[in-house]
């Protein structure tokens, strides 16, 4: 049985800034995890993927991410997006300083 | 010092130029990443997991003032202040815009440095030796070797697209600070009957498969080394598997091959490529040795020196630990810590930069060298300026007595930065350090390397630690794998495996077992932990490390 499709979100780094990026519902990037779209569909996440990534000149290294629906937006559920929506642990820079 | 040619000047002008005008057409969509990401990574730029990074090379670690003023400007003009030396000799931005590169690297021209060949199937940054010049045990400067590889390997037209990438060490001392053995091509300068020659090791490398170099060729004459090198490499750039970049390395084409095949390739290579050498190689060479000629060293008292050991017991801790034997009478190489316990391994704020910067202009001829082991060199200071520095590193958090400690710890950036990261690895350093420190137990341990890598590529030489740890994902949770027994030095040596891994609130709490386990074993203060290692082998350590086990082996 193929694995049931589990909820993503569209993320990459923004070309200029290099900075992590997520796709909103209406198809701008936001810095911000808890507005990014979740995507529940198999075949429509793969047609946004390829939508986005042909947005070359905005975003790098398109990929699609697990999430789980929080309360307030989609929350990672790897450690790795964890860091990636939050910053470095040894300094206080990157998304938790910005945001 | 070496001071770069007219041709080396408008060589990186001309690609500074180029690269100028390739940001702007990835800006403008003219070119695509995939189009682009290649000519980014020639220079030294890499996309992270939260920015850009740019790798700056250090050629053989050395560097003068003013270049090291000129990085402190970088850190704090187009970065967040601070800047991370890694053990490759380089030092990294981590959090450059891409517009902001080229300007980047144009202020670094204006100091003769670059980010050319910092990545990339190319061969790589040549280190050395960080004490070139300046080691009591050395036989020769490694420096002007490292410069004549570079000068030959840099746009060299049959090398910029080799099977994989390819690092080359150089050291000039018996004893091995270079790590030669861990490298694609290892280079020890010895001498024999007389006559100064090389020793030539190949296939080291660490990453998923590490090896252990072996030696190609035992004496290599002088005049030999730059055909012999393009032999090797071009043997590799044969045979050197491009199907599978895991299998790409030069050390799986010569555990593949075999050392003989190996060494009769090369040597029948070697044979068509040496008339093509007429000599001026030689010539370059003697011209480079000249550049690096040694400071003036002075003749002077070190009265201030002993006197300053006797009355103050911070700057004699600091002297024991951090100093290191220096070639000319009165003088001292000192090791500048960029391990204050708790901070990131490797990391200086730009004021910290220009504090070094300083300390080298007044006291240190000048110059100053970045050591594999992620910590800042003073190579050639007299011993009654030492009080002097001492106070000036105390008041800006550099003067921590630990080199060669528990807590001198080689980390990479691990997840925190890395986008190829399976685990953190700074936050581990960090605890590791704080730790030890609390107990106050790490001068009492004496010489333990601990060097921790984020994942398998072992950017951190976790292999070649005494200690070595690897961060792991494990069904999504950091697990950290623990290696013992690895040595980075000439008995070069990779850690064995100690058992399963741990998570990262355990990991901590089994290193310090580890040293229990050693203090324990010890035959005294002198023994040190790998002799201990070596001596009882890992079943005492496996016993403390993972104590249940043992315990129902017993019940059972
Ligand atoms: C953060 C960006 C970095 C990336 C993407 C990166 C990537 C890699 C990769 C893929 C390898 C394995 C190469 C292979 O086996 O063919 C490697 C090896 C290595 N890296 Fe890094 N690295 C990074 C940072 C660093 C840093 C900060 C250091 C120094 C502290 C470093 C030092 C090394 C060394 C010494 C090796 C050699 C292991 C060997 O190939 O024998 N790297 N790196
Ligand atoms: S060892 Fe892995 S995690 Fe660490 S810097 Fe290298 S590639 Fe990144």
């Amino acid at each position: 049985m193929p694995k049931a499709f589990t909820p993503k979100v569209i993320t990459a780094n923004a070309l200029q800034e290099g900075d992590v990026i997520y796709l909103t519902r209406d198809g701008a990037w936001t810095r911000n995890l808890s507005e990014a779209e979740v995507l529940t569909d198999e075949a429509d996440a793969q047609i946004q993927l390829l939508n986005a990534e042909a947005r070359s000149s905005e975003a790098v290294g398109v990929y699609l991410a697990d999430v789980a629906e929080g309360l307030h937006g989609p929350e990672p559920t790897h450690f790795r997006e964890t860091f990636r929506r939050t910053g470095p642990s040894n300094y206080f820079h990157g998304k938790q300083a910005d945001l | 010092m070496y001071t770069y040619s007219d041709f080396d000047a408008a060589f990186v002008a001309e690609r500074n130029k180029q690269f100028r005008a390739q940001v702007e057409r990835r800006v403008d969509g003219s070119l695509t990443e995939d189009e682009f990401k290649p000519l980014r990574l020639m220079n030294g730029l890499y996309l992270q997991l939260h920015a850009y990074m740019l790798r700056v090379a250090i050629p053989y670690g050395t560097l003068n003032s003013g270049q090291m003023r000129q990085l402190a400007y970088l850190a704090e003009r187009w970065d967040k202040g601070y800047g991370h030396f890694t053990t490759r000799q380089n030092i990294q931005y981590n959090w450059p815009k891409l517009n902001d590169v080229p300007d980047m690297l144009d202020a670094l021209a204006e100091v003769q440095m670059h980010a050319i060949q910092t990545s990339g199937n190319t061969i790589r940054n040549v280190t050395a030796d960080h004490f070139a010049g300046a080691a009591a045990d050395e036989i020769a400067d490694p420096r002007p070797v490292a410069e004549l590889i570079r000068q030959w390997s840099t746009d060299h037209p049959e090398f910029q697209f080799l099977p994989r990438k390819f690092k080359i060490a150089v050291t000039g001392s018996p004893n091995d600070r270079a790590v030669t053995k861990a490298h694609d091509i290892g280079i020890r300068m010895i001498e024999r009957n007389g006559e100064a020659g090389y020793e030539i090791i190949v296939g080291g490398g660490l990453g998923r498969t590490p090896m252990i170099g072996k030696v190609v060729r035992d004496f290599l004459p002088q005049a030999d080394l730059l055909p012999y090198l393009e032999a090797v490499v071009s043997v590799w750039n044969i045979l050197g598997r491009r199907d599978n970049k895991y299998k790409s390395r030069i050390k799986i084409t010569v555990h593949e091959n075999g050392l003989e095949k190996i060494q009769e390739l090369v040597e029948a290579r070697f044979a068509e490529l040496r008339p093509e050498f007429s000599g001026v190689d030689q010539e370059m060479l003697k011209g480079i040795q000249a550049q690096f000629a040694a400071p003036a060293f002075r003749n002077a008292p070190v009265d201030a020196y002993l006197a300053a050991r006797d009355a103050d017991p911070i700057f004699r801790s600091w002297a024991d630990t951090n100093l290191r034997e220096h070639r000319a009478e009165g003088y001292a190489i000192v090791q500048i810590s960029l391990k204050a316990h708790g901070e990131t391994p490797g990391d200086a704020t730009a004021e910290q930069m220009r504090v070094m910067a300083d300390l080298a202009e007044q006291y240190g001829h000048n110059e100053l060298r970045i050591s594999h082991e992620q910590n800042v060199v003073l190579p050639h200071v007299h011993k009654s300026d030492l009080p002097a520095i001492h106070a000036q590193l105390r008041e800006h958090g550099l003067a921590t007595s630990n080199i060669g400690l528990i807590s001198d710890i080689i980390a990479c950036p691990g997840m925190d930065y890395c986008a190829l990261a399976t685990a953190r690895s700074i936050p581990i350093a960090q605890e590791i350090a704080t730790r030890f420190d609390a107990l106050k137990l790490e001068h009492d341990i004496g010489h333990l390397q601990i060097k921790i890598s984020g994942c398998i590529n072992a950017c951190g030489h976790h292999h070649v630690g005494h200690i070595g740890i690897l961060g792991l994902d494990r069904a999504g949770v950091e697990n950290y794998q623990v290696t013992l027994g690895g040595d980075a030095t000439e008995t070069a040596a990779v850690g064995e495996r100690a058992g399963p891994g741990f998570s990262a609130e355990e990991i901590v709490p089994a290193i310090e077992r580890i040293v229990e386990a050693y203090l324990e074993q010890r035959e005294g203060p002198e023994e040190t932990f790998l002799q201990t290692y070596r001596r009882v082998g890992l079943p005492p350590f496996k016993a403390a490390l993972y104590p249940e086990k043992v315990e129902r082996a017993h019940a059972a």
